[in-house]
C-alpha cells in the first residue's frame, strides 16, 4: 500500500539497513562512539514528517477499529493474546511488516522513523500484534545477513519471526565480544539439507514466540551463528509463559535436535543479533512514549469529567500539577525517542547514546504516565474493567524488556565516559 | 525551491561576501555590528529591513558559525540577552513599524541594553494585579505630544542599572478587571522620574534592581500595543523569556551538565555510587533536554512560542539545581567556601563565571524567575492540557475592587 512506501521521503544515499554504520561493532566502534558523545553536530530533524504522519493515521485507525482497549481486555480475558486478524491487516494489508525491508525483497524501504511511529501506535493501543519483535528486531537481524527468502516472506506478512533470545536482554555494548548462547550446536541427521546443524537447549522468556513462523536462534560456538528454526519442525516447543503485560506474550523456548539453517556466520552473526536489540530497544522507546501519551491523554479526559466537591478533579492544582509533570516526562521522552529512531535510520554513530538515552527516559516517562493514570483515576482506575492497568503492565513490563532504565543509563555511562567509582 | 541545505549554503557564502566587504580588524565593532545588521544577517528569522530576511531560525546556527569562524565580534548576547530574547519578539510582534526602525537595530548591536520592568513587590506570580499606575496626560509626551505620567515600583529587575530601555507593564484602568487594565510601553530609563536601586540576592551581589518610577515620562508614541491589551503583549514577552531561559541551543555537556561532568572526570577521588547515579541520572536528562529544545525550536522555526516553552523552563530550573548541587558537593572541603561575598552589581549576566557555591545558590532562582515552576505547572495544566481553572473570586471584579 503506498501510504507506507516511505523510499520517497529518504534522502538520496541515506545509509540505511545493511550498510548502518551502527552495525558495525567491530574494532574501532569504541573510537567512534567516543567522538559520537562529543561531538557538537546538527541535531536531525526530530519532528514527524507528512509521510509518517499519514502512515500514523493510517494505523491509528485500523487499531481503533479492530483493537480498541476494551477488545484487548476481552482478547486478555480469553487468553487469547496473539490478535493474528489485526496482525495480519497491520503486517500485510497495510505493509508495516516490510517497513524496514528493502523494495527489491517486496518491503517499502521506509527507515526506523516510520517503524518507530508504528510502534507509537500499537504502544497506545496496548495492541497484542509480534510488530517489534517479527517486524523490528527479527527483520534487523536478518537485514544484515541478505537472506532474501525469509526477507522476502516477512515483507509479504506471509511469515513472522522472533529473535530466540530473552526479551529482558540489554543490547551489547558496541565492541562487545559475540557473548555465550543458551543453545547447543549438535551435529546434522542423516538427510538433512547440506549446513543444517541440530540445535538443543532453553531459551527462557522470548517475546513474540508463539506468534513466530521462524525463531532466529544464536547457537553457541565459536564463530557465533545465527540459524532459522522452523517452529512447526521436529523438537521445537514453546511454553507460554504468564507474563506481567499479557499483552505481549512471553514464552519459554525449548529446542530438542531441532533442525536449524545457517543465516549468519560471525562476526555477521553477532552484529546481527546486536543490531536486533539495539533497534528494538530503540524502538521500543517510541513505543513506551505511546503508552505514556495514551495514558496523559486517558487521565486527562478523566479528570476533566469526574466531579467531587461539586467541581471537575482536574480542577483541583494537585491533580493539575501533578499532569504537568507527566506532559513534561512525556514531552522530554518524545524528543529522546525521535532521536533514537533518526539516528538508527541514518545509521548515526551517536546511536549506542540516542537508544540508552530514549530507552530510559521513555521508560521512565511511560511508567511514571501510567501509574499516575491509576492514581488518578481513583477507585476506578484499580479495577480489572477498566483498560488503565493494561497500559500499566505494558509500560512496566516494556520499561524493564531490552534493558531497564537503571541498566541504559549504566551503559550510557560507560558510552559518555563518566566512569563509576574505581572505574 | 530551495533545500534546506543549499539553503544554508547559500546564507553562508552572503555571510562570507559580507566579511569581504567588512573585515572585522579593520573597523570599529559597532560600525561592523550595524552592517551586518544592515545585511539582514542579524537575525535571519526576522524580516527583511529589520536584519533578518524572513528565513526559519534554524539557520541562525550556521550565520553565527561562520561570523565565529571568521573572528567577528558578537553582540555580547550575555549582555543583552533581555533585550534579544524578549524585548526584539514583543517588539516584533506588537510594536509600531516606526517603533521596530527604532529600535531594533541599536537592541540587536548592543548600544541600547533592555530591561523588563513587570514584577513588583504586590505582583509577583499574580503578575496582572500589578498597582504601577500610568496615567494619560494630554500634551505630556516628549516635545510637546501626547504622553504618559508612570508611577510605582517593580522589582527583580536585571540589569537596570545598565539599561537604556524598560519594558513596562502598567495599569492604565483601575476601573476594570486586572487583566483587561493594563497596558504595555517602553520606558526611557535615563530619565530623572527613574530611580533603580541594587537588590542585593543570597548570593551576595545585585544582579536584580529595585526601579522606582515617580511621574516617569512615556511618549504616546513609546506604547507598545493598544491601551488596554498589555497583558496580551506580556504574554508574548513572558513566553519568549520561558524559551529564553530554557530553549536555547547548546552542544551536548554546553552547560551544566558539562561542568558537572567536567568535575567528575577530574576528581576520581570524590565518587561515590550515589553520586554516579545521580550524575548519570542528571547527565541524561539533562541530554534529553537538550533534544527537546531543539525538537521545540524545529517546531518554531517558522511559528511563535506557544505554552509549550514552559516545559523546557521546569526542566531547566530543575536540571541546574541539581547539577549545581551535585558539582557542590562533589567539590569537597572547598564546597564549604564561597568565592565572594561583596555586594557586586554585574554588568552582564554570567553562570559560569564565578565558583560551585556562586552556581549552587544563584540557581534557586532559577525556579523562581520568569515564572515559578508552580506557575508554570498551572499553565501547562489549562493552556496546553486544557484542565479547568481553580474557582477565582479575582477575574470578574474592578482591580480597584480587590483585596490587596
Amino acid at each position: 500500500m503506498s501510504t507506507v512506501t516511505g523510499s520517497g521521503e529518504r534522502p538520496p544515499g541515506t545509509p540505511r539497513g545493511p550498510e548502518a554504520p551502527f552495525l558495525r561493532h567491530g574494532a574501532s566502534a569504541a573510537t567512534e562512539s567516543t567522538e559520537g558523545t562529543r561531538r557538537a553536530g546538527a541535531i536531525p530533524d526530530l519532528r514527524y514528517s507528512d509521510a509518517e504522519e499519514q502512515l500514523r493515521a493510517v494505523v491509528r485507525d485500523l487499531l481503533a477499529d479492530r483493537s480498541p482497549l476494551t477488545a484487548v481486555l476481552a482478547r486478555v480475558d480469553a487468553g487469547e493474546a496473539d490478535d493474528v486478524p489485526l496482525w495480519r491487516a497491520l503486517a500485510a494489508d497495510l505493509g508495516c511488516a516490510g517497513l524496514l525491508i528493502d523494495e527489491s525483497h517486496g518491503g517499502a524501504g521506509a527507515s526506523y522513523r516510520e517503524a518507530a511511529v508504528v510502534a507509537e501506535e500499537t504502544g497506545k493501543a496496548a495492541a497484542c500484534v509480534p510488530y517489534l519483535t517479527s517486524a523490528v528486531m527479527a527483520t534487523t537481524a536478518l537485514l544484515g545477513t541478505g537472506d532474501g527468502e525469509l526477507l522476502g516472506g516477512l515483507a509479504s506478512g506471509r511469515l513472522t519471526a522472533a529473535l530466540a533470545v530473552g526479551f529482558a536482554s540489554m543490547p551489547p555494548a558496541p565492541g562487545a565480544g559475540p557473548g555465550s548462547w543458551p543453545v547447543r550446536i549438535g551435529p546434522a541427521d542423516d538427510g538433512d539439507a547440506p549446513g543444517v546443524v541440530r540445535l538443543s537447549g532453553t531459551v527462557t522468556g522470548v517475546a513474540g514466540a508463539l506468534a513466530a513462523d521462524v525463531l532466529l536462534v544464536p547457537g553457541d560456538g565459536v564463530p557465533l551463528r545465527l540459524y532459522a528454526v522452523d517452529t512447526t519442525g521436529a523438537g521445537v516447543t514453546r511454553v507460554p509463559l504468564v507474563s506481567l503485560d499479557a499483552t505481549r506474550p512471553l514464552a519459554d523456548v525449548t529446542l530438542d535436535r531441532a533442525p536449524g539453517r545457517p543465516v549468519a556466520s560471525g562476526a555477521d552473526a553477532a552484529r546481527a543479533v546486536a543490531a536486533a536489540l539495539t533497534a528494538g530497544a530503540g524502538v521500543l522507546a517510541s513505543e513506551l512514549f505511546g503508552v505514556a501519551e495514551q495514558c496523559l491523554a486517558m487521565t486527562i479526559s478523566y479528570v476533566k469529567e469526574r466531579k467531587q466537591f461539586a467541581r471537575p478533579v482536574g480542577s483541583f492544582q494537585a491533580l493539575k500539577h501533578r499532569l504537568a509533570d507527566v506532559w513534561v516526562a512525556v514531552t522530554q521522552a518524545r524528543a529522546a525517542a525521535r532521536y533514537a529512531a533518526a539516528c538508527l535510520a541514518t545509521g548515526d554513530p551517536d546511536t549506542p547514546v540516542a537508544v540508552a538515552l530514549a530507552k530510559a527516559a521513555a521508560g521512565d516517562a511511560a511508567v511514571l504516565a501510567a501509574q499516575e493514570c491509576v492514581q488518578l483515576h481513583g477507585g476506578i482506575g484499580f479495577t480489572w474493567e477498566h483498560p488503565a492497568h493494561l497500559l500499566l503492565k505494558r509500560a512496566k513490563s516494556a520499561s524493564m524488556a531490552l534493558g531497564t532504565p537503571d541498566r541504559h543509563r549504566a551503559a550510557l555511562a560507560a558510552l559518555v565516559d563518566l566512569p563509576p567509582p574505581g572505574g | 525551491m530551495l533545500t534546506e541545505a543549499d539553503q544554508a549554503t547559500a546564507l553562508r557564502q552572503q555571510v562570507r561576501e559580507f566579511l569581504a566587504g567588512h573585515d572585522p580588524a579593520a573597523m570599529p565593532r559597532l560600525d561592523f555590528l550595524r552592517a551586518r545588521f544592515d545585511a539582514g544577517l542579524a537575525w535571519v528569522h526576522y524580516p527583511a529591513g529589520l536584519g533578518g530576511q524572513g528565513l526559519p531560525r534554524t539557520f541562525q546556527a550556521a550565520v553565527d558559525a561562520e561570523f565565529a569562524a571568521a573572528g567577528a565580534p558578537d553582540n555580547n548576547p550575555a549582555r543583552i540577552g533581555i533585550g534579544l530574547g524578549m524585548a526584539a519578539p514583543t517588539i516584533l510582534a506588537y510594536g509600531s513599524e516606526e517603533q521596530k526602525q527604532r529600535w531594533l537595530r541599536p537592541l540587536w548591536t548592543g548600544e541600547e541594553v533592555w530591561c523588563q520592568l513587570f514584577s513588583e513587590p504586590g505582583a509577583g506570580s499574580d503578575l496582572a494585579g500589578l498597582a504601577t499606575r500610568a496615567v494619560q496626560m494630554k500634551g505630556d509626551g516628549v516635545g510637546g505630544g501626547d504622553g504618559w505620567r508612570a508611577s510605582g515600583q517593580k522589582v527583580w529587575t536585571s540589569i537596570a542599572h545598565v539599561a537604556r530601555w524598560g519594558l513596562l507593564l502598567a495599569r492604565t484602568d483601575p476601573d476594570v478587571p486586572k487583566h483587561a487594565g493594563l497596558t504595555y510601553f517602553g520606558l526611557d530609563m535615563t530619565q530623572p522620574g527613574v530611580e533603580v536601586r541594587p537588590l542585593r540576592q543570597l548570593t551576595g551581589e545585585a544582579e536584580f534592581n529595585e526601579v522606582f518610577l515617580t511621574d516617569a515620562v512615556v511618549p504616546d508614541t513609546d506604547r507598545i500595543g493598544g491601551i488596554g491589551e498589555g497583558w496580551r503583549v506580556a504574554q508574548a514577552t513572558l513566553m519568549n523569556e520561558r524559551i529564553a531561559i530554557g530553549g536555547g541551543a547548546m552542544p551536548r555537556e554546553g552547560g551544566m551538565a558539562g561542568l558537572a561532568a567536567a568535575a567528575w572526570r577530574a576528581h576520581p577521588e570524590a565518587r561515590t555510587p550515589g553520586l554516579h547515579d545521580r550524575l548519570i541520572r542528571l547527565w541524561a536528562d539533562a541530554e534529553v533536554a537538550r533534544l527537546a529544545g531543539a525538537r521545540l525550536r524545529q517546531q518554531l522555526a517558522a511559528g511563535t512560542p506557544g505554552p509549550e516553552g514552559s516545559a523546557a523552563k521546569i526542566v531547566f530550573a530543575r536540571l541546574n539545581q541539581e547539577l549545581s548541587a551535585f558539582e557542590l558537593e562533589l567539590a569537597g572541603a572547598a564546597g564549604l567556601t564561597y568565592d565572594d561575598w561583596t555586594l557586586r552589581r554585574p554588568q552582564s549576566l554570567s553562570f559560569f563565571g564565578r565558583g560551585p557555591g556562586y552556581r549552587y545558590l544563584r540557581s534557586r532562582g532559577n525556579s523562581i524567575e520568569g515564572g515559578t515552576s508552580e506557575i508554570l505547572r498551572n499553565i501547562i495544566a489549562e493552556r496546553v492540557l486544557g484542565l479547568p481553572t481553580e474557582p477565582r473570586v479575582d477575574t470578574k471584579v474592578a482591580w480597584k475592587d480587590l483585596p490587596r
